[in-house]
């Protein structure tokens, strides 16, 4: 459909079409999401709000879905009676020193088999077969092997860690420019050096992403163990909750553990700017 | 006496087992090796006898990547003290020969030699510039100069000393907290240069070193290079697709044929690169520039067109 402009120049023939000046159509717009900053917020307290007015305006049956207040109440209830702290630092024990452990682990043999041949043959072959494995199936098992206590708990995190970790690590080596290397032994630098200084930083921009993946399976698997079997913790709490028709509770327990993944997430936040401030 | 070129730790190895704890300005390490003239200095350092000379010799070098051959049967000299480019159409096995020579690859068959021993306070005889700068993204500007040193028998303040001159003589002592993403393409290669410098080599290996360069930016390197070897106290082995370069910074040039790369023919510039910078020099080195070009044209033209199988 010819614009307004060019029906008349076809009507005016006199005046020539060629020398007629018009702005090029502008058609780069698009494909440049931005984050908002408070967009997201605004949106969340939007929600949250609404959430309210149902539970106020007695829209929803309250067994089913506790109004944003009183699951606020339930929480500082929880923290007032102690309840709270008992059951966190419970779970925060176990991911603690299940991550740590996973991930020591996992780092040296990650970069075993980013760095030896023979490790990376017999490596490559196990993690393939015991990384599908969802790793709470083996928590019986572990059970039976360690007992009832605090460590299948742990052995079960430190597992579903060790994996992920251990392949983010050797594709973190394996991405190592190769003309770093290179450099580095053509200036006589000696193998231990390269390791720390060369493919260490290197390869941490994808140690670190794997931080993060690592962080929500030690959360996920927390959760579930202590649902299988834990007197304290925020996963037995939940089930507690649960199977007390609790509602209240139990979302208080998802909010916590909201929170807490939020942390973790800011923590490798702050990491990443630390040591990576040269990307 | 020949030796075979060591690989990079027996490299280390010989040079500590050398002096290398004393610090020499550069200036002072420069002016020592005085060249007669940089044009004919291909006097080896056997016959001469002097002590701190130092010949690279490819030895019939020859090299294959699964089943393709890349390089065959290369033989020449770099004299110490001399600038020998390397030109040949592209995939003719330039940067593959430059690896083999530095002793970061290793050859089929043949081998690449030094004869003569380095100045005693060369940290690493044979250094390399690289095309893409090979800079640590992680580290500033003068920790990248630093890098090479670390692991020497220098102490803090000896490297730190070190570093100051390189970083002086590449221009670059106001840039010496940047990091590299900071830094233009140009910039970057100074940085290379400046490491290269710290170790004191006596011969550089430069893989294309301004290919990755607008042609401004060229221009000011290239008149940075002429300026680095032109008392011919450091040697160069300077591979490039640019025949301009080669010309203007050469004392010969090895010419290699297309796939697998053989020595077609090396070209000698008898003029001193001082003289090379004089308006009237400029005709000849045009024309030397095309003899070059028509040596090479049909065999590059065949090289664009081939298909890769690999």
């Amino acid at each position: 459909m010819p614009s307004a402009r060019c029906s008349m120049l076809e009507r005016a023939p006199q005046d020539d079409p060629a020398t007629e000046a018009r702005p090029v159509a502008f058609r780069g717009a698009g494909f440049v999401p931005r984050a908002g900053r408070y967009s997201g917020w605004i949106a969340l307290a939007l929600v949250i709000a609404l959430w309210q007015l149902a539970g106020s305006a007695g829209w929803v049956n309250p067994l089913f879905l506790p109004a944003p207040s009183a699951i606020a109440v339930a929480i500082y209830k929880l923290a007032m009676s102690g309840a709270l702290w008992q059951h966190v630092s419970a779970s925060v024990v176990r991911i603690g020193s299940g991550w740590l452990l996973g991930t020591v682990a996992g780092v040296i043999t990650g970069f075993a088999i980013g760095l030896s041949t023979l490790a990376r043959g017999v490596g490559i072959t196990f993690i393939s077969a015991l990384f599908p494995i969802p790793k709470i199936a083996l928590l019986p098992l572990l059970i039976l092997w360690l007992g009832i206590g605090e460590e299948p708990k742990i052995a079960t995190i430190a597992l579903g860690v060790f994996f992920s970790t251990a392949i983010s690590v050797y594709s973190g080596v394996d991405a190592v420019p190769r003309n770093l290397i290179r450099m580095a032994q053509s200036f006589n630098v000696p193998f231990h050096a390269i390791v720390r200084r060369v493919i260490w930083p290197g390869a941490l921009p994808s140690i670190l992403a794997g931080f993060r993946i690592t962080a929500s399976v030690a959360l996920l698997l927390v959760v579930s163990a202590e649902m299988i079997g834990a007197q304290f913790g925020i996963g037995a709490f939940v089930l507690q909750a649960g199977n007390l028709m609790q509602t209240d509770q139990l979302l208080a327990g998802v909010v916590i553990l909201s929170l807490f993944g939020l942390a973790v997430g800011k923590a490798i936040n702050v990491l990443e700017a630390r040591l990576l401030h040269w990307r | 006496m020949f030796l075979p070129l060591p690989l990079a730790g027996e490299v280390d190895a010989l040079v500590r087992a050398r002096r290398v704890g004393e610090l020499y300005p550069f200036g002072r390490y420069l002016r020592r090796h005085p060249h007669p003239n940089p044009a004919s200095g291909r006097g080896s350092a056997a016959e001469q006898g002097s002590k701190d000379k130092m010949d690279l010799i490819a030895h019939q070098i020859s090299h294959r990547f699964g089943g393709l051959d890349v390089l065959d049967r290369v033989s020449f000299t770099v004299a110490s003290g001399e600038v020998v480019a390397i030109v040949g159409p592209s995939g003719c096995g330039k940067s593959t020969l430059l690896s083999i020579l530095g002793g970061l690859l290793r050859p089929s068959e043949g081998r690449a030699e030094l004869c003569g021993a380095p100045p005693a306070d060369s940290l690493n005889p044979l250094t390399f510039v690289f095309q893409d700068f090979a800079l640590l993204p992680w580290c500033t500007v003068e920790a990248n100069v630093e890098f090479p040193l670390v692991h020497t028998a220098l102490d803090a303040a000896a490297r730190r000393a070190v570093v100051d001159d390189a970083l002086r003589r590449t221009g670059l002592s106001d840039f010496r907290g940047a990091y590299p993403k900071q830094l233009s393409g140009g910039m970057r290669q100074r940085v290379g240069i400046a490491r290269a410098l710290a170790v004191r080599p006596a011969i550089l290996l430069m893989d294309e070193p301004l290919s990755a360069l607008d042609s401004q930016t060229r221009e000011l390197l290239m008149e940075d290079f002429i300026r680095l070897l032109a008392d011919g106290a450091m040697g160069a082995v300077y591979v490039t697709h640019n025949l301009e370069e080669a010309v203007r910074l050469a004392d010969r040039i090895v010419v290699l044929s297309r796939r697998p790369g053989r020595v077609r023919e090396i070209v000698e510039i008898p003029m001193t690169r001082a003289e090379r910078g004089a308006i009237d020099a400029r005709g000849k080195l045009l024309a030397l520039q095309n003899d070059l070009w028509s040596l090479i044209r049909e065999e590059a033209i065949d090289a664009e067109r081939e298909v890769q199988h690999a």
